[in-house]
């Protein structure tokens, strides 16, 4: 029998495969395609302390391998997502809640944090300080090391369930991000959010996004999301989520290989509604092969 | 469970410039509604996401699907080069079809936004009059909406079929009157068909349109303004793929 859970911060998980914040909702509508109880955690989409409308339309774009999203945080709110979206989960036990939370400010992170300390269901906290689609808060904290730091403690002071700060990859040194965000009293962190990009529209000579830019995820930026792995995971002892492009079982063991105790599936859940579970049952029949067993076993073993 | 399955090309026929019809033998026919659409993959792993597409004609008992649409990219274009025998991803069907109403009823499509209101106009119980609009005298689907509907209205941009401008000045041109309008077509067609139907106290429905990713109403990729809250997140925008395609005209900003 293999041992497929794995440990961050204390909380227990089944396995190591999550989704993406923002790319599964709360999982509501993905439960028609994948039994959650089997993920190793759910993570919510962004929520922040009001309703957040979003950006205008066009918000999504598709490049060679991937897409380009500017939603711009479109979430109800904690309130409505305590209310509606924690009680849904609520019936999937064995699966462990991570809630993104956003906001425009210090203090908007903050009244989430507050809000959600009060939730037994919520097993962590990921905090997003790098979505590239909203003005203020967001990618402005990830980009300045004494910012993550800042915000870092901040948040960690506040919250009742261990924190997870996600690393944008619009920086020039994703190691010095991590080890603010370590130095700030991070239990783990999470990398790569997606990376800033553009598309234009050659016959109509205009933008293809109503937001001119985007964030770009899927298969192309995997190897991106590896290196940063890799590299943050040489550089700080706190465990690290790693996302980027996972669309098949050997991105996902790509990833734990380069340092990621855990690892989340974005895009691909958007051509493959299965993605999660097809990428767990990949990685178990690889530990089988190779007589592994304990997943922990792979986990930052190429250096 | 829902699934992404294989489907094959039965057949596979241009029907106009750059205007395809692909008959697709699928399990979603069992359940799809006229006004929904299914997603169909490309089979180029560089091409990522799905292109929703209406959905034509449903043949429960053969088991297949019709689908009509335009070449607008390189995916349709992958598409259109697609033959009988081959097999493409699909999903679906998605999002909510058109409410049959028991009335007389006027069914309104727009260029590709007419391949969708004649399965629509082929189950409808009460009297249809279609009116469809092209740019041009190629009219497809003509044929197949002589048959399914009372009364087929043409107009054209170019005045060489049918009412010289648009379905909506065709409409005011016949004064035409009913029960409820179905339309689907470009936001400016809807936008009038919208007006004409309130002027005339008309229920109204519309199909819209808009750039989708997962096409669940997961990502919140294609929302619309709606007049509103939204279910989801109470901000007055409605997700197409999940909350419509197909809303009351009352319901949405056009």
């Amino acid at each position: 029998m293999i041992n497929t859970k794995i440990n961050i911060a204390g909380v227990e998980f089944q396995n190591p495969i999550m989704e993406a914040s923002g790319t599964f909702g709360s999982g509501m509508e993905y439960s028609e395609f994948v039994d959650l109880n089997k993920l190793g955690a759910v993570v919510t989409k962004g929520v922040a302390n009001v309703p957040w409308p979003g950006n205008p339309t066009p918000r999504i774009a598709e490049v060679s391998s991937g897409m380009l999203n500017a939603i711009g945080l479109q979430n109800p709110g904690v309130e409505v997502f305590c209310e509606r979206d924690l009680k849904f989960l609520e019936q999937y036990k064995d699966t462990r809640v991570l809630v993104n939370v956003c906001g425009h400010s210090a203090e908007e992170y903050i009244e989430v944090v507050d809000r959600l300390a009060e939730e037994s269901r919520v097993d962590m906290l990921e905090i997003n300080i790098s979505c590239p689609n909203v003005k203020e808060g967001g990618i402005a904290f990830g980009q300045d090391p004494k910012a993550v730091e800042e915000i870092t403690r901040l948040v960690k002071k506040h919250a009742k369930q261990p924190i997870v700060m996600k690393l944008s990859p619009n920086v020039t040194d994703i190691k010095v991000m991590a080890k603010a965000a370590e130095a700030g009293g991070a239990d783990a962190i999470s990398l790569i959010n997606t990376l800033t990009g553009m598309k234009i529209d050659v016959e109509r000579q205009s933008f293809v996004l109503a937001n001119k830019t985007g964030g770009m995820s899927g298969p192309a930026v995997h190897p991106i999301a590896v290196r940063m792995v890799y590299e943050c995971a040489n550089t700080v002892n706190i465990p690290i989520i790693g996302m980027g492009g996972i669309s098949t079982w050997e991105d996902a063991v790509e990833m734990m290989l380069a340092g990621a105790t855990a690892v989340s599936v974005g895009t691909a859940n958007f051509y493959n509604p299965t993605a999660t579970t097809d990428i767990l049952n990949g990685v178990i029949e690889y530990l089988e092969r190779k007589n592994i067993d304990d997943i922990n076993d792979i986990i930052g073993i190429v250096k | 469970m829902k699934v992404k399955e294989t489907a094959e090309i039965i057949s596979i026929e241009n029907l106009a410039e750059g205007i395809y019809s692909m008959h697709l033998s699928t399990k979603a026919s069992e359940y799809a509604l006229p006004g929904q659409f299914i997603n169909i993959f490309s089979n180029d792993g560089s091409k990522l996401l799905p292109r929703p597409i209406s959905i034509c004609e449903i043949d429960k008992n053969g088991g297949t699907l019709r689908v009509v649409y335009r070449v607008v990219g390189k995916g349709t274009a992958e598409f259109s080069k697609l033959q009988a025998g081959d097999t493409v991803e699909v999903m679906g069907p998605l999002g909510n079809g058109f409410p049959l109403e028991e009335q007389d009823a006027i069914v309104v499509g727009g260029g590709i936004g007419v391949p969708p209101m004649l399965e629509l106009a082929k189950q409808l119980k009460g009297k249809v009059t279609a009116v469809l609009g092209y740019r041009t005298d190629d009219l497809f689907l003509a044929d197949n909406f002589i048959d399914a509907a009372d009364e087929v209205i043409f107009a054209t941009d170019d005045g060489t079929a049918g009412i010289h401008g648009t379905v909506v000045d065709a409409m005011k041109e016949k004064d035409l009157s009913a029960g409820v309008i179905y339309a689907c077509g470009p936001k400016p067609m809807l936008r009038g068909v919208a007006e004409y139907a309130a002027t005339k106290g008309i229920k109204c429905y519309v199909s819209m349109e808009e750039r989708m990713a997962c096409g669940v109403g997961a990502c919140l990729g294609c929302v619309c303004q709606s007049t509103e809250l939204d279910d989801h997140s109470h901000v007055n925008n409605k997700r197409v793929c999940k909350d419509g395609p197909v809303f009351l005209s009352t319901e949405v900003v056009l």
